[in-house]
Parts: C-alpha cells; structure tokens; sequence
C-alpha cells in the first residue's frame, strides 16, 4: 500500500506536465492561433482513435507480429553472438567492429533494400527489427559476461566446475541486469523499427496506414496512429520489466530490504 | 620421506620476470589447523593459487596425500577472500553448488545440504537469498560451502550418502576467512570455528595477517616474509586447540605473540638495511 502511494507521488510530476501540455495544445487549436487542418485537436484525435479504433488494431497486430518475430530473432542472434565473443577472443575481435558498422547504417536507407530484396511481406520488416534490436542485447550481455569477479571463476575452478558450468552458473545469471537493460532498449527499437520499414512498402501494418493517412492529409488519424505506437512502446517496455522482476527475484528483494532501511532510518530520525 | 595429507616442495611462482614466492615447502597433516601468517605482499595468495591448483609453478609440485595434483583443480577445497555467495541463488543453492558441479542433482544436493545448516547455525536461512543474511551469517555460509567442497567425494544419495562425511580430500584453504567481519563478529567466529573444527573432519590451511587470530587459532604457524615471499619459521602452539578457552588472556599466549613480532621486526629491520645498503653500493659506483 505504502509502496503503491509512492509510486504516484513518483509520478505525478511528469503526469502534471503531460497534461499541462495537452491544455496547451487544445487552447492553441480552440483559439484558432492554427487552422485545424494543420494540427487537430486533442480531443479531434481522441474520436478518430476510437472511430478508427477496429482498423487500427488489425494494422497494430501486424506491427505487433513483425516486432515480435524480429526481437525474438534479435535476443536469440545477441545470445549466440554475445556467448561466441565471450568464448573465442578471436572471434569478439572480429565481429565487434562489424557489429558497430551495422549500427550506422541508417535504418531509412537500408529499408527499401530490404523490400527489393526479400519482398513487400513480413521478411524485411523482421529482418530490420532484427538488424536493430540484436546490437544493444549483444552488447548488454558481452559486458555482463566480461564484468564477471575475476574471483568467482576462481572459487568455481577451485570447485572443479568445468568452461560450460561456470557459465551456466556464474555468467549468464550475473549478465541478466546487462541484458534486461539491452533488451528495454531493443524492444522500443523494435516497434519503430517495424513500422519504418513498413513506410517503404507493404500491405498491412501501422506503418503502411501511417502512409496511407498523411497522403490524405488525415492529420488527426495521422496523431491517433502516432500515439497508438507510443502506447505500444510503452507497454512493451513494462512488459520487458515485469519480466525482468519475475525472472531475477533477488534484485526485487534488495531494492524492498533497501527502502524498508531508508524508511526505518527516516523514521528514527 | 614422511608422507603428508597436503605438502607443497620448494614451489616457485613468477609472473613474468617478477618472482612472487619463492622455495617455498609446507605441510598440513590430518586434522590440522595450520596459519600462513605474514604482511601483505609476501605472496600469500599466490601461494593459494598453486596449492588449488589454478595456477602451475615454475617450480615445485603439490602433493595431496602423496599423490601429485600440481595444477589440477578440484582436489583442495578454496575459500577466498570475499565470501562470493552468488547472489541470484539462495543460501541453500549456494551451498549446495560443489555437489551441483559434481553431478548431484539439484533436488538431491539440498536434500544433503539441508541438516548441515543446523550445525553451521543457520538454520532457516536455506531459502533466503544472501543478501538478507547478516556478515557473519555470509561467513558461514561460505564456509560451509567450503567444508562440502572438502568432504563430498560426489557418490552417494541423499537416502544412501556413501561415505559422506568422510571426504573427497577433507583439506580446506582458507584466504582471510575472518579479515572482512568486524571485532565483535570476528571472535564469536573464532570461537565458533575452533568449537566446529572439533566436530568435523577437515584440515585447514589458513592465511591471516592477525598476530592474535594466528596464535588463537593455529597448532603451526608459518611466517611468511618478504618479496619474493619465503617462509621465516614455524611455530608450533602447544596448548590444545580445544582448551583454548580465554587462551588469548594468558600469559603464553603473550609470550607467542612477542617471539612473532620480534621475528616480523627483524625480518623488516634486515630488509630495510639490505635496502640501504644496496642504495650506498649504488651511489658508490655512481
């Protein structure tokens, strides 16, 4: 309970904003200070997300399943790759520099490749959403693997533990931190990722209807797909943290034996 | 030649040009206690490294009860310095780790575990997590992980323990096991170390770089000095280990205490003056 009112009063100060700039925004557009057709409205907006509502969910599933796919690919590609890395030296010192080239090449630009290559169905959409989801759990979990106490493998060996169990045990539960953090950013790429491909061709998808609504000049349905995507984003990123909470149970317990501390201490004092 | 539980013969360890230890021949015979006490930097740890078998001497070999293990690890059980319980396990999976890696399954190896926590006093902490356990509770812990380090041979069950507790090797090395517990905690933990040593099969090696810990704790201590580090002398406490009760108010236990320093002055005074003599030599020839 206590836990639940603290949360909120962590919130509302970025709750207040937001609100703040939604009145703003409204009074702009009741005054008349920009024609409508330019910038709809908050509440234009809101009745064309529930108009739209049916149509827009059947597009959102499609993104969904491209992302989907993709993140899933991308966290299996950084396993392979990170543990590779971490195992062959040789091979970290390959691939690392061509890791990073695959970062700068700009997602826009590789895009319509993609579509020449694979076709307008969901293949190049996942392939982009792997392209730029696989780099920052890779990452993630290299360092988690490498920032393993030097120390800890030592009492493991010491134990008899053979390479594959002071794995097993050791590194990848203490790489787990590292790779949720890799994996919150990578699954806000992978929705964005997916509907920017969808921009340069496609069928189904909230980044085919984006297209569709800016060429009829539909700005308020243009805002509605634009705020369905951030909702999206956002849920996929609770979602990444609820996991990470169900699958690293200490860390939960750290933090609650932390601030029962910093409360008893408040207290006392 | 006399046969020991655990000896090391004139081991010699460098990292590159840089000799660490150097001749260095100790013994621990069963049911042993013994210390390895000396200021930091006389190559202590390393020493530790090549009795457990992480790193190979340049010269030298480890015998465990005659047969050589130079450079296998996994035949001495090894505490470290830090108590390294991991924390994404609970106490009990921590514990219970050296069976896992054995073969045991997990089901099993908790199965064994599990009545030694009573013994080790810490009963009801098998499924926390180690970050809810006090320093000294952590202490333990580790140091149980160490004994079944030491005392599981890997066959048997939990219905059927074989010759559990009887040992693998029953040599444990100890590297500060007490240095990271504050005054209080450290003597309750001496006293309780000395009652369980009593109670179970296991011969320690201890390192320390507390006089009173040593002369409390030991039935030999090896001073180990210098840089590379040898060993000085060997000191044998005479008094039995489980009539040390207030050991450390008496008189002996003083007079211990003053042969250790005097001889770790010496050492000190000597080196100083090898260290000055050396500079005129240099200036001498400049």
């Amino acid at each position: 309970m206590k836990k639940r009112l603290g949360n909120t009063t962590d919130k509302l100060p970025s709750v207040l904003v937001l609100l703040l700039i939604v009145a703003v925004w409204e009074l702009i557009c009741v005054s008349g200070m920009v024609p409508s057709y330019m910038l709809p409205s908050p509440v234009d907006v809101a009745a064309a997300f529930i108009n739209d509502f049916p149509t827009l969910m059947l597009h959102a599933a499609t993104t969904l399943q491209e992302a989907a796919w993709g993140l899933l690919a991308g966290i299996l590609l950084a396993f392979v790759m990170a543990t590779a890395m971490d195992r062959f030296e040789v091979l970290a010192k390959a691939f690392y520099p061509l890791m990073i080239i695959t970062q700068t090449i700009p997602t826009i630009a590789i895009a319509p490749l993609l579509v020449l290559w694979m076709g307008f169905g969901m293949m190049p959409k996942i392939t982009l959403v792997v392209i730029t989801t696989f780099f920052p759990i890779t990452v993630g979990l290299l360092d988690g693997f490498r920032g393993v106490d030097a120390d800890a493998v030592r009492l493991m060996r010491s134990m008899g533990a053979g390479r594959a169990q002071i794995f097993w045990h050791v590194k990848l539960p203490e790489a787990m931190p590292q790779f949720f953090s890799g994996l919150k950013i990578s699954a806000s790429y992978a929705v964005v990722g997916a509907v920017i491909s969808e921009w340069l061709g496609g069928f189904e998808g909230l980044g085919v209807y984006m297209t569709r609504v800016k060429k009829a000049y539909a700005f308020d349905k243009m805002f509605a797909v634009i705020i369905l995507i951030v909702v999206i984003s956002l849920l996929l990123m609770a979602l990444v943290n609820d996991l990470r909470n169900l699958s690293m149970p200490w860390t939960r317990l750290q933090k609650t034996e932390k601030q029962t501390a910093e409360r008893r201490n408040k207290n006392a004092a | 030649m006399e046969r020991h539980l655990l000896e090391a013969r004139h081991i010699t360890k460098a990292y590159g040009d840089r000799t660490i230890i150097r001749d260095i021949s100790i013994c621990l015979d069963k049911g042993e206690l013994v210390s390895l006490l000396g200021l930091s930097g006389s190559g202590k740890t390393t020493l530790f490294h090549v009795l457990s078998g992480l790193t190979v001497p340049q010269e030298g070999k480890v015998l465990l009860d005659g047969a050589e293990i130079t450079g296998k690890p996994g035949a001495v059980s090894y505490m470290l310095q830090k108590d390294l319980l991991f924390a994404h396990k609970k106490v009990i999976d921590n514990v219970s780790l050296p069976l896992v890696l054995k073969g045991v399954p997990r089901k099993e190896a908790r199965k064994i575990t599990d009545p030694l926590f009573a013994q080790f006093g810490l009963e009801g902490t098998q499924y926390q997590y180690p970050a809810q356990l006090s320093g000294g509770m952590r202490q333990r812990a580790a140091f149980l992980r160490t004994y079944l380090s030491a005392a599981w041979s890997g066959k048997g069950t939990a219905d059927d323990p074989g010759d559990f507790p009887k040992k693998a090797s029953g040599v444990a090395l100890l590297d500060e096991p007490f240095s990271a517990l504050d005054t209080i905690t450290k003597n309750q933990m001496h006293a309780w170390y000395l009652d369980m040593m009593g109670r179970i099969d296991l011969s320690t090696l201890f390192i320390t770089h507390d006089i009173d810990e040593a002369v409390m704790l030991s039935d030999r201590i090896y001073l180990m000095t210098g840089s590379p580090g040898v060993i000085m002398n060997e000191i044998r406490i005479l008094p039995q280990r489980s009539a040390r009760t207030d050991f450390n108010l008496t008189q002996q236990f003083l007079d211990y205490k003053k042969q250790i320093i005097r001889i770790l002055e010496q050492v000190q005074t000597a080196q100083a003056a090898g260290a000055a003599q050396a500079e005129s030599r240099k200036r001498q020839m400049e």
